[in-house]
């Protein structure tokens, strides 16, 4: 039995949350469905844990589904990198359930609880299959697993705000758009090469050369992802699907669906044609360098104005993708490796603030920042969690935010490029100015008398907590984190020399 | 001591001031237990520290890692003369600072006094992490902890005036640390592989010498708390504070960690033999000493008493940065000893500051006319810390800054040695009026009245309460008898090495 388990665990990490999702469906319980999910969720959780622990050493895990070889076949296919971006989705999911139970039950009405939780798991489902698939079309499939059930998500926050439909509608037809462009992208290959299977397309490319079919599909495909992790400036579909999301759909969401996106760029570009693939340098440099720098400013210029709290977070997270992006477009092994750590640093942190942000939904009934005056006396453990997710989003050093800082400037020292070393830290700066705000209005105010808000529940405040433990964890004992990126790099780059050799 | 064993002591000076906080929050409602708390767990750092400094001159480098956070980069912490020397001031006059915070917080009835005790500890821990740090990844993490947990001290009185002040603290020291401080560090860790603090520095070979000027100015600038122009704005915008927080900013701890770090970096990241060699400290010999000057000019033209003594300490702090940058010995004893004279001096002209504030609510240089026949005792303190900072012999500044002469004059610098005599004349010109007004100029009418009021009383005194007095009277004489100090410190200074180490 536990043979059989440890022999089917790709399969079974995306298997067991796509049977579950129909489960809490039928029963259509509350409780019940919650409790499914989050057994669900603990389950892939230790699953990840266990995959993480067998490609940690570099080695590769080839699944085949159903027992079809693959080029043919589909192939599931667990390196360092995506065990540990599976790491990051399961565990995100273990500690927002227990915070979901009960904003959930205060933002959504009953009847429809049972269906939110379906909606849950088949976004969980879709991520995971993401980020496990060897296979390039299985990755357009799930990614329209999870974003399907997202914008489902997203609409359930119309109880509280109708702008919540707005929200998914523009949602959904952005996000249609980029699965079009990607799927579009996917044919494209598939005519320049006669193969779906990521490391047979990584294969035939180098056999057969580059050609116009390539640079076609390679561009369809970045736009596609592009769309889909928020790249600037096609992000417009994020700052209110972040902040009219029920609290629960925030955290999961900002911290897992665009890291998701980033890891698939990842793989695409670097597992698929390869880190000495011409065009793909040149379009790196020369689009997505100024697009994430851009991005670092311009939304961090836009977040320190917002007036609502989640918008603000939302605006800092199209920020903290430019990051991301950053790291990626300098193509060298620290690049990748800065890019890998801040998928899982900013998940933390993320999470920790959207958590505190649904904190404040739940006791105050709202999140805009003017509402949060004096909240520091009334909520000290929920605007303490605050302080330490805003230290991060700076880079305070013991946080995981200095932790990415720190390999984002040395990748850029490295290569000799102080202008955007500068930019980098310079851009920082403005996450001083728009987690400012929210601090001084917390503590340096006194609260309205009013007021009727009390400390949020144990159940909200011990996930948060647990988030933010972790942030300032993993920023004093990065050595695990940098390891497994490190290694996630490494492997990136070493198939990827393989192929052009 | 009882403690013998260094790695303990570290631990143990480091964590009494944060453990301390825990108690602090216990105490809350219990105000008189508290207000103790502080005061006993500084005198009780304050004894760890001097166990410390028995065994660094018995011979001993007491050090201590703690843990790796990320390959290559640890936490942790090792004594050399001037670390030790910042340990003592900071841990040292947090005991008079703590009485007087008692004293000042309570006659204002100043509210949130639980969080005022823990960030006021919470600030002495980092000081003394700043200090013992072997390396500047764990001193740049100190150093970040300082700005954090002395924002909500500046911010206390939370009126907008408060908020406004604090945000620009927290704005310029926290941009500079991350915009220049940071980005220097991780240029010298990617161009060295290295950021453990050594004798005679590790730069040198390292980085191309046209850049090494551009390495120190990044150095220089990122240490926002040295107040070296034109990044001083944070300190006279941080006097909306409480008096006893000036104090802590001034001398205990915040200013100087500024200053000490610049020494250290000086000292154990380029060497002061290297730099010497190089000139590429030259350009920050004449910033520093522009700063001094314009400072103290500015200071002059203040009439807000704490903003005097604001714009005072920037040029007294230059003094410090010049020492480094002067690259000779005599310039680093120099600066190190004023580091220790500069921190008992100041804390006593801010805590007369408060202590009139308190007594009289008056806070304009204008206003004191006649004041010190009333309160004697705190303007008597006022002049003798004053002396001091001029740097009148026999009192503690005379002899920092003679030192510091000595090592303009061993780099034949002697425009340097003009710019201190000048600087001179300058806070005789900004310090002295406030104590001629105070004792000789006639009361207003309307003081007068007051004092009349005072004396129906049967007091003819009207000194701010005793727990205030009683702090600065004692640094006043610190100020007196520090002279009797100066030869061992010179001779502790010695130490502090120059040359690299010739062993590998």
């Amino acid at each position: 039995m536990i043979d059989l388990i440890a022999k089917n665990l790709p399969a079974l990490q995306v298997v067991i949350p796509l049977m579950a999702a129909p489960v809490c469906a039928i029963f259509n319980r509350s409780r019940l469905a919650w409790l499914i999910a989050f057994v669900v969720a603990i389950a892939s959780f230790a699953m990840s844990v266990a995959l993480l622990g067998q490609t940690l050493d570099g080695g590769i895990i080839s699944y085949h589904l159903g027992g079809w070889a693959p080029p043919i076949g589909i192939e599931y296919r667990v390196d360092v990198l995506n065990a540990f971006v599976l790491l990051i989705v399961s565990g995100i999911a273990v500690v927002t359930l227990p915070y979901a139970a009960k904003s959930v039950a205060q933002e959504i009405p009953r009847e429809k609880q049972g269906f939110f939780y379906t909606a849950f798991l088949l976004c969980l489902t879709g991520l995971l299959g993401v980020t496990i698939t060897g296979d390039a079309f299985n990755v357009f499939v799930f990614l329209e697993i999870s974003s399907l059930s997202t914008y489902a998500l997203v609409a359930t926050g119309a109880e509280r705000n109708r702008r919540a439909l707005t929200a998914a509608y523009n949602y959904l037809i952005m996000g249609t758009v980029g699965a079009t462009f990607f799927v579009i992208g996917l044919g494209l290959l598939y005519m320049a090469t006669g193969t779906l299977n990521m490391a047979d397309l990584a294969h035939q490319i180098t056999l057969r050369g580059d050609t116009r079919m390539l640079h076609m599909g390679f561009a369809f495909v970045l736009v596609g992802i592009g769309l889909k992790l928020a790249m600037f400036p096609l992000h417009l579909w994020l700052p209110n699907a972040y902040t009219f999301a029920p609290s629960a759909v925030s955290v999961f969401i900002s911290a897992t669906s665009t890291k998701v996106a980033v890891y698939v760029l990842l793989r695409f570009m670097f597992g698929i044609f390869g880190f000495d693939y011409a065009y793909q340098q040149s379009t790196l440099q020369y689009v997505l360098l100024p697009l994430a720098l851009l991005a670092m400013f311009a939304a961090s210029l836009v977040a320190v104005f917002q007036t609502d709290l989640k918008r603000m977070l939302a605006y800092s997270s199209i920020a903290q993708v430019g990051y991301m992006l950053l790291g990626t477009a300098f193509m060298t092994q620290t690049g990748v490796m800065a890019t890998v750590i801040h998928l899982f640093n900013h998940a933390v942190t993320k999470a920790t603030l959207f958590m505190v942000a649904g904190a404040f939904v739940y006791s105050v009934g709202s999140s805009k920042i003017s509402e949060l005056k004096g909240l520091g006396r009334i909520m000290p453990w929920t605007s303490a969690a605050f302080v330490v997710g805003g230290l991060s989003l700076i880079g305070i050093p013991l946080t995981v935010g200095f932790v990415s800082k720190w390999y984002l400037v040395q990748a850029a020292l490295e290569l000799g490029w102080w202008p955007v070393a500068a930019a980098i830290v310079l851009s920082s700066l403005i996450a001083i100015a728009y987690v400012w705000r929210i601090v001084e209005m917390l503590y340096l105010h006194s609260p309205s008398p009013d007021t009727k808000a009390k400390e949020a529940p144990l159940s909200m405040l011990v996930p948060m907590w647990i988030l933010a433990a972790a942030t300032v964890y993993f920023g004093t004992h990065a050595a695990l984190t940098s390891a497994a990126a490190s290694r996630a790099a490494s492997t990136l780059i070493s198939t990827s020399n393989i192929i052009w050799q | 001591m009882i403690i013998t064993d260094g790695s303990t002591a570290i631990l143990l000076a480091i964590g009494i001031p944060a453990f301390v906080t825990l108690v602090i929050a216990a105490l809350s409602s219990r105000p008189n237990l508290r207000d103790a708390a502080s005061v006993v767990a500084a005198i009780a750092t304050f004894l760890v520290v001097l166990d410390l400094l028995g065994m660094v001159n018995a011979g001993q480098t007491p050090s201590v890692s703690l843990f790796e956070v990320m390959p290559g980069l640890v936490i942790s912490f090792s004594i050399e003369p001037l670390g030790m020397i910042f340990a003592l001031v900071a841990s040292g006059l947090w005991i008079p600072a703590a009485i007087y915070s008692i004293g000042y917080m309570r006659a204002e009835n100043e509210r949130h006094l639980t969080r005022f005790n823990i960030c006021y500890a919470l600030a002495i821990s980092a000081a003394l992490g700043i200090a013992f740090s072997a390396n500047l990844f764990t001193l740049f993490i100190f150093y970040e902890v300082l700005t954090v947990s002395t924002y909500p001290l500046v911010a206390h009185k939370q009126t907008d005036e408060a908020r406004r002040g604090a945000r620009t603290y927290l704005a310029i020291l926290m941009t500079t640390s991350i915009l220049f401080l940071l980005t220097a560090i991780i240029w010298t860790w990617s161009a060295t592989g290295t950021l453990d603090f050594r004798p005679g520095g590790f730069i040198a070979g390292q980085v191309d010498p046209a850049l090494v000027p551009v390495l120190l100015a990044l150095f220089a600038f990122g240490i926002g708390k040295a107040a070296l122009m034109p990044f001083h704005r944070w300190l006279p915008s941080a006097m909306v504070a409480p008096t006893p927080v000036s104090a802590l900013l001034h001398a205990v701890a915040v200013v100087k960690a500024g200053v000490f770090t610049m020494l250290k970096v000086g000292v154990y990241v380029f060497g002061v033999d290297f730099l010497s060699q190089t000139d590429a400290s030259q350009w920050l010999v004449w910033l520093a000493s522009a700063s001094i000057l314009i400072a103290s000019i500015i200071a002059l033209t203040k009439d807000d008493l704490k903003a005097r003594l604001a714009y005072s300490t920037v040029s007294q702090l230059s003094y410090i940065t010049l020492g480094m940058a002067l690259a000779t010995q005599m310039g680093i004893v120099g600066g190190a000893m004023h580091i220790v004279t500069h921190a008992v001096g100041k804390i006593t002209l801010f805590m007369c500051a408060g202590a009139i504030y308190v007594a009289t609510h008056k806070k304009k240089v204008s206003e004191l006319d006649g004041l010190g026949r009333e309160m004697p005792f705190t303007f008597a303190a006022f002049g003798i810390a004053s002396f001091s900072i001029i740097g009148l012999p026999p009192f503690a500044g005379a002899w920092s800054k003679m030192y510091l002469m000595l090592g303009a004059a061993n780099t034949g610098q002697l425009a340097i040695i003009a710019v201190l005599l000048v600087s001179s004349l300058l806070n005789i010109a900004y310090l002295m009026p406030i104590v001629a007004r105070g004792f000789f100029a006639p009361a207003p009418v309307a003081a007068h009245s007051l004092g009349a009021a005072a004396a129906d009383d049967g007091k003819r005194w009207r000194e701010a309460p005793l727990l205030c007095v009683l702090p600065l009277c004692l640094t006043a004489l610190l100020c007196l008898l520090a002279i009797f100090a100066i030869s061992p410190l010179y001779d502790f200074l010695l130490h502090v090495p120059i040359l690299p180490e010739t062993y590998p």
